[in-house]
């Protein structure tokens, strides 16, 4: 925990406006999965957080959702940032976690170790927050499912070797199974857990 | 890869953030949207966790509003946690958008955000319903949200929570087949007209309530976003864009819904949703579309029906398309012929 408050980042410009906006990018991005939507945070976040996963973290995290931060993510700029703005415990465990934001998804634990829900209430299942490094120019994959009219090729780049083949895990748990949130710079796209996901060739 | 939607997913975030603070409209005296900011990102939250598990009933904790139940307390939260400075908002009733209850819900917005309303279902961004769903086909982006009095599907077969969610988490939903069926043995056909249950993305089962069954073809791979609130029962639910709706049916007996011999008096409909209504004190009846803004739309396109003279002025007076809630008696009407057909 840094003892600097000059190292602590500002969140929204206005935290209602802010929140409200930034919401609805996500409300569209969990509705239309794959589609890319910008948030708007200019003023400033900390490293290694993108604007996007800051944003994110100030729209839907609090005093009830448990956060989990990967190894690169969790900086004591961070830490002050998301005790002052958000206020979300940031736990060790990650399998008590609501929430994880992941700065290095290369070498991020496996999707099954993060909460699925239960059968009861899939509901309370975890939310990742997986910041790569391009929501495009990756290897292509393409995605069906709720929110598809037809199909939709996306190529995000820097995600976990074995990304996919955990993915299609993860969406047999259905109606459990974790949701994830990509983001890149001040863009992010969402794959809830219904989207099947075909790689190419 | 389907461009349109790739383009209109993105349009909405490329305008800059909107400045609630100084908005002149927005009544200073509340937070924006009425609700408070911790209350707004729960139900967030679980609208997200909503739309990541297609008509799955999402508990939440809902708060007290400035209007009775029965106003529509869920749908309002709902509105209240995703409308901003840039939204549109319609508030349709039985399909009207001067109904009291409509009315009020709309000054009720106007005063705590100031956000500018509509009638027209097409200009508007958000549109909160009780009832219907808009004639109008919706689009990508356009959020519809659903005022829901009774979310639970298998509360008429099996009171308990703990044993409805098990129902739903196994999806044993076997006795309501059975319940349609019986419906089928006795009369003939199944009987219920209003909040007719769908199974969404061939898993869930879902109340559609209260609307008319006319009403559920066109929730299924609907474009817009479909959210649903009910305030007493503390539960968020969703349909996501482009989802599979089925209601429940039989081999035998195929899902139908309601047609009618008559077209509507003022438009000539014959494809709508018709309101039966008097429209004079000789107790004359006559059909009417019960989306107002549709039918309003028909005749400005120059569609005519049969009422004529003094019988088609009252008939269009009841489409109105002011604040003053002169549509109440009909709304009253509708809903007592509702509450007899069930
Ligand atoms: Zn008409």
């Amino acid at each position: 925990m840094t003892d600097n408050p000059n190292d602590l980042k500002p969140g929204f410009a206005d935290p209602i406006a802010g929140s409200q906006d930034a919401f609805r990018g996500l409300l569209a991005a969990m509705s239309y999965p794959g589609s890319i939507h910008r948030v708007h945070l200019p003023e400033g976040h900390p490293a290694p957080l993108s604007a996007a996963t800051a944003a994110v973290l100030l729209t839907l995290t609090d005093g009830e959702t448990p956060l989990w931060l990967d190894e690169q993510a969790d900086q004591g700029a961070v830490r002050a940032y998301v005790a002052f703005h958000s206020g979300a415990p940031v736990v060790d465990d990650l399998a008590t976690a609501r929430f994880a934001a992941i700065a290095a998804p290369r070498t991020m634990p496996a999707l099954d170790r993060f909460a699925p829900g239960d059968p009861a209430y899939p509901d309370r299942s975890a939310t990742l927050i997986l910041q790569i490094e391009d929501l495009e120019g990756g290897e292509t994959v393409t995605l069906t499912g709720p929110g598809i009219e037809t199909t939709r090729t996306v190529a995000p780049k820097g995600l976990p070797a074995d990304f996919w083949a955990q993915w299609d895990r993860n969406r047999m748990l259905f109606p459990c199974g974790v949701d994830v949130i990509l983001t890149t710079g001040d863009s992010l796209m969402a794959l809830p857990r219904t989207v099947h996901a075909e790689q190419e060739g | 890869m389907n461009a349109e939607t790739q383009n209109s997913a993105r349009d909405h975030t490329n305008n800059p953030a909107p400045d609630h603070t100084n908005d002149p409209a927005h009544d200073p005296g509340y937070n924006f949207a009425y609700l408070d900011e911790q209350t707004k990102r729960m139900i967030r939250r679980g609208l997200l966790k909503a739309l990541a598990i297609p008509g799955y009933q999402v508990p939440f904790g809902s708060r007290e509003m400035p209007l009775p139940y029965g106003w529509g307390t869920g749908g309002i939260q709902v509105t209240a946690s995703v409308i901003g400075a840039d939204d549109t908002l319609k508030v349709i009733d039985q399909g009207a958008d001067d109904t009291t209850n409509a009315v009020s819900i709309r000054k009720f917005f106007r005063r705590v955000t100031g956000v500018k309303t509509t009638e027209k279902t097409a200009e508007a961004t958000v549109i909160q319903t009780r009832h219907r769903i808009p004639e109008a086909p919706l689009r990508e982006g356009q959020i519809l949200v659903y005022q829901v009095p009774i979310p639970e599907p298998l509360r008429w077969l099996e009171r308990r929570e703990s044993e409805s969610r098990k129902m739903h988490a196994y999806a044993e939903y076997g006795a309501m087949h059975v319940q349609l069926y019986e419906s089928i043995a006795r009369f003939g056909r199944i009987t219920t007209t209003y909040d007719y249950p769908v199974k969404v993305a061939d898993r869930y089962l879902m109340s559609p309530s209260p609307t008319p069954k006319f009403d559920n073809p066109k929730m299924h791979m609907n474009p817009a976003i479909q959210l649903f609130g009910a305030g007493r029962e503390k539960r968020l639910y969703a349909v996501p864009p482009y989802t599979r709706v089925e209601s429940l049916a039989f081999e035998d007996h195929p899902f139908e819904v309601q047609e009618w011999d008559d077209a509507c008096a003022l438009c000539g409909d014959d494809k709508s949703f018709l309101d039966e209504v008097v429209v004079d004190d000789a107790g004359t009846r006559m059909f009417m579309c019960s989306d107002s803004d549709h039918c309003r739309d028909r005749r400005a396109a120059g569609h005519r029906g049969g009422a004529e003279g003094a019988a088609a002025e009252a008939l269009a007076a009841m489409t109105g398309g002011t604040d003053d809630g002169s549509n109440k008696d009909r709304a009253e009407d509708w809903a007592k012929d509702r509450e007899a057909a069930q």
